[in-house]
């Protein structure tokens, strides 16, 4: 099983996490920008986490054999504590990088005017950079977020296959599916959603469209659930080629949108890397 | 040859308009096989007045590929010892690309000990002494009283040193 983890915060996640990911088949990732837990007070920290977020991020990734690729944005939270507003003129340089896929994750937390502001100002710069756009949903008031959500992605005048609205349940998915934008889900230990009912969402949706991340962080997750979850879709009569489509080909197809995907030396369909074995250079 | 359409268009906007090296810096992997090469010819058509400013801003503002760009062509570049800060914040990195590079013909402007110092983390974490510019000229006593230190604490871990700071020990008399 060749896996492309989608949405995972590597920053938050130790060595021992590359090693499993690797031995499990991950052999990329996307790292959105997002907060840290503790909220940050001024743009210095944000380009010091950007800059993270393409440098030592994807070199420590390259330790294991793991592509990392990241998007970049002011998050919804912090968008609204006015010290962390002039983020907002930092992210154009960074969407300029290479190894920028996306602008992300944008969109709601707790659907203030402040978050408005700032959802639009880059959905504009996506617009602009001609970048796909990761879009997270908030965790309260999820169905009339993800609403509100998909109306300012239809005013923005962003092609919705450019789109991925994130964090999707049970409750949520027929609308984004509805609205031509990607599908994403957040596979957790207890809260989101778990590897069976993912199964389910793909039984009643189908394949297209959708990203099954991890969304693994600094809180409790587990950066294996993609895994289990194709594991879950074999066992209830998918077929390897459905579980390639879904891990690994969706989200290639999405963020090869940018033109910025490279994936030269992990894309090959060769027996599954093994943990520490592939270890290459530094220390 | 549309790729040097783009490069050589690139480095016209940025002799007329300085600022326009920001985008087409980070930019240049996308147009041009040979990035390391493109970038350098933008850094050459900037005006040498302004050179300095933007050497620090786009090595500051840099992905890694675009430090290692700056790191490359400092040697290339009509500069003084302006841009020594920059060897410094690439040898505190552990990047070893970007250690490697600041080893290169511009160390030069390195004081000896901070030279000796790079040279020691090189051995430290493996990364060939082969790209270290004027290795044998500068080596010294000192620095080989460092790696010999280095490699007394790896035998009493039951640990080796590389082979090339070996064949380095044997060299400095």
């Amino acid at each position: 099983m060749r896996i492309f983890d989608p949405h995972i915060h590597m920053t938050s996640r130790t060595t021992d996490d590359y090693e499993r990911m690797a031995a499990a088949g991950v052999r990329a990732v996307v790292e959105p920008a997002f907060w840290l837990g503790q909220p940050r007070t001024n743009p210095g920290s944000f380009a010091d986490y950007f800059d993270s977020l393409v440098g030592w991020e994807p070199f420590r990734a390259a330790q294991f054999g793991i592509r990392h690729h990241a998007t970049i944005a002011l998050n919804p939270k912090e968008a609204n504590d006015p010290r962390c507003r002039p983020v907002l003129d930092l992210v154009p340089r960074y969407l300029d990088k290479d190894s920028v896929v996306a602008v992300g994750e944008i969109g709601y937390d707790s659907m203030t005017p402040e978050e408005d502001e700032a959802f639009t100002a880059q959905l504009a710069m996506a617009v602009e950079y001609e970048l796909p756009a990761l879009v997270h949903t908030p965790h309260r008031d999820k169905a009339h977020g993800v609403k509100r959500t998909l109306d300012v992605v239809r005013e923005s005048g962003i092609d919705p296959g450019r789109v991925v609205v994130d964090h999707l349940n049970e409750v949520t998915v027929a609308a984004v599916h509805d609205s031509g934008c990607w599908m994403g889900f957040s596979i957790y230990p207890d809260t989101k959603m778990s590897p069976p009912r993912m199964v389910e969402i793909l039984r009643e949706h189908g394949l297209d469209r959708v990203l099954v991340n991890s969304a693994a962080d600094w809180g409790r997750s587990d950066p294996l659930l993609t895994l289990r979850t194709g594991e879950a879709m074999l066992a209830a009569g998918f077929s390897d080629d459905d579980v390639d489509l879904v891990l690994w080909r969706n989200p290639v197809a999405f963020y090869g949108q940018s033109g910025r995907l490279d994936l030269s030396d992990v894309a090959d369909t060769g027996p599954l890397f093994e943990g520490s074995s592939i270890l290459r250079g530094g220390s | 040859m549309e790729q040097n359409a783009w490069l050589t268009d690139a480095v016209a906007r940025v002799g007329a308009d300085p600022p326009a090296i920001v985008r087409a810096f980070a930019a240049a992997g996308r147009h041009c096989p040979d990035v390391i090469g493109a970038r350098t010819r933008l850094l050459r058509a900037l005006p040498a007045d302004v050179l300095p400013h933007w050497i620090d801003d786009l090595y500051r503002h840099g992905d890694p590929n675009e430090k290692l760009a700056v790191l490359t062509a400092l040697p290339l570049l009509p500069l003084g010892a302006e841009a020594v800060p920059l060897l410094h914040d690439a040898i505190r990195t552990n990047d070893t690309r970007l250690l490697t590079a600041a080893l290169g013909p511009y160390a030069r402007n390195l004081d000896q000990h901070a030279w000796r110092h790079a040279v020691l983390k090189c051995v430290f974490l493996a990364v060939p002494l082969t790209n270290v510019h004027d290795l044998d000229q500068r080596a010294d006593r000192e620095l080989a009283a460092m790696v010999a230190a280095l490699r007394a604490e790896r035998e009493a871990a039951g640990r080796q040193l590389p082979p090339d700071a070996h064949r380095l020990l044997d060299r400095i008399p």
